[in-house]
């Protein structure tokens, strides 16, 4: 049986604030969400100086710490670490309320638009949350890598994905940021209400185009490392 | 002339709120493929009538697709396999001889079962109560046309308020979220000029009153379109987030101090 009797109109539904109500809490899902979908694009375009080889990686890792005199790195973790921490909470207290919503299910229910990216986020996030703390350990503080020399990180990236375990999950990993980043995309545009038909084409291939690029070439990492293309 | 339909029904059967339902099959026999959905029902029950048996509760009324008032998942989809249709315009045409066809009742926390395939869907009523209406004076009738408004505007509104609130959206929202039907009232109320005194109170009432419904929320998969009798768009539930943070980041508390000229 539902809780509420009567409408709530006036002053006590404006007392429902923000954060609690169920629009509030979309809006900091989709917001986070361009923190960090803004944040894996950067990550890969920066890993791009694999490719250019020892001295051009380890210059830019050399640039992330010492940038506005080391303070740079630290303002970016703790944009991050709060995005991630407001993105789970939303998250997990929505998904809360979606099966307390629907208690009882379907026998026989039939999908018709609903995509396999947006019956999955769940699964995806929970995955590329677990990759992100594995992938923490093994190249940023070197915990679980074979031979972590904190001033090589060009070495530790590729003695890293010489392991093809260690390249596998990145690679499945990678696989489930897609799924992620396909729905999710396209659905902060949605929550933040950016929706046009002049654009809905468009935002349509903007979550794929990212997704793409983005997936395809973090994937092409530990394949490069592995085929011996990046040594 | 085509040939008459035989069916096989799986009902779910619910003595009232309280009990437990479960799934009875029906035989539906020598069924005209002219009929609607709700007459093939309205045969079944003329037979257990007849054999004493208790016949299954279903919402009806208007049969003509314009009240919302029927509703039941025919095969795991809302109203059945067609598009912009209502359970009372889906004909018999569309299924096979010899099909197997599951019904259920829209499922969701805010629509309890009442019986059988009927469910209270009052959390609708309470929504609108809280905030799906405009203020005008009752007196004497307005100039036609005293209010300008632009015909683009005008349609799209039209387009909302074709809405007639069967709970569709619900009940295909694979989180029972209601976004596509408060969407649908904000937008209709909130495109013309009479909606405007109210407009950002009426999204955060009403948004407030589906929460405490405790409809779910929305994670943008895009089934309520495509169940939605009436085409009612999720470019909606955009526009409604849009208002949504509008009117909360400029909603002031009531002033005390107001009214001096």
């Amino acid at each position: 049986m539902s809780v509420a009797e009567q409408s709530i109109a006036g002053a006590e539904a404006r007392g429902h604030g923000f954060l609690a109500s169920s629009v509030g809490r979309k809006v900091v899902m989709a917001a986070t969400g361009v923190i960090l979908f803004g944040f894996v694009t950067v990550h890969m375009l920066g890993n791009l100086t694999s490719y250019l080889g020892v001295t051009a990686m380890n210059h830019y890792a050399e640039f992330l710490h010492t940038m506005i005199h080391g303070g740079g790195i630290w303002i970016f973790r703790a944009v991050l670490l709060t995005a991630v921490g407001l993105h789970i909470w939303a998250a997990t207290t929505l998904t809360l309320d979606n099966m307390a919503a629907r208690p009882t299910g379907y026998r026989a229910q039939q999908n018709v638009a609903s995509t396999w990216s947006s019956r999955t986020m769940r699964w995806s996030g929970v995955i590329l949350a677990a990759f992100i703390i594995y992938h923490l350990l093994h190249l940023t503080t070197g915990t679980v890598h074979p031979n972590f020399d904190p001033t090589n990180p060009y070495a530790n990236f590729v003695n890293g994905f010489k392991v093809p375990a260690a390249s596998g999950f990145y690679i499945v990993a990678q696989l489930c940021l897609g799924l992620h980043m396909w729905h999710g995309v396209w659905s902060f545009t949605q929550s933040l209400g950016l929706a046009h038909p002049r654009y809905d084409r468009l935002r349509r291939n903007f979550a794929t185009g990212l997704t793409v690029l983005v997936v395809g070439v973090n994937i092409s990492y530990p394949i490069a490392v592995l085929t011996g293309f990046i040594h | 002339m085509s040939k008459d339909l035989n069916l096989t029904l799986h009902v779910w059967r619910q003595k009232n709120a309280k009990c437990d339902g479960k799934f009875v099959e029906y035989p539906a026999e020598n069924i005209s493929p002219d009929m609607s959905f709700l007459e093939m029902l309205d045969i079944v029950n003329e037979g257990l009538i007849r054999k004493g048996e208790e016949p299954i509760t279903f919402d009806h009324d208007c049969r003509e697709g314009i009240c919302g008032t029927c509703s039941m998942v025919i095969n795991g989809r809302p109203h059945g396999p067609r598009e912009r249709t209502t359970t009372c315009q889906l004909h018999m045409r569309s299924f096979k001889d010899g099909d197997s066809v599951t019904i259920e009742p829209w499922r969701a926390e805010a629509f309890p079962v009442i019986k059988d395939l009927m469910v209270d869907r009052g959390a609708f009523d309470r929504i609108i109560a809280a905030g799906g209406f405009i203020s005008v004076p009752t007196g004497s009738p307005q100039d036609a046309n005293a209010l300008p408004i632009p015909k683009e505007k005008a349609e799209l509104s039209m387009d909302a308020a074709a809405c007639i609130g069967c709970g569709a959206c619900v009940a295909a929202c694979p989180n029972a979220s209601a976004m596509l039907f408060l969407s649908a009232k904000v937008t209709h109320l909130g495109l013309l000029p009479q909606g405007q005194p109210e407009r950002y109170l009426r999204v955060r009432d009403m948004v407030a009153q589906m929460d405490a419904e405790q409809f779910g929320t929305c994670t943008n998969h895009g089934e309520c379109e495509a169940a939605c009798p009436k085409g009612i768009k999720m470019e909606n539930i955009a526009r409604m987030n849009r208002d949504f943070i509008k009117a909360s980041l400029t909603y002031r508390p009531a002033t005390v101090g107001g009214g001096a000229g």
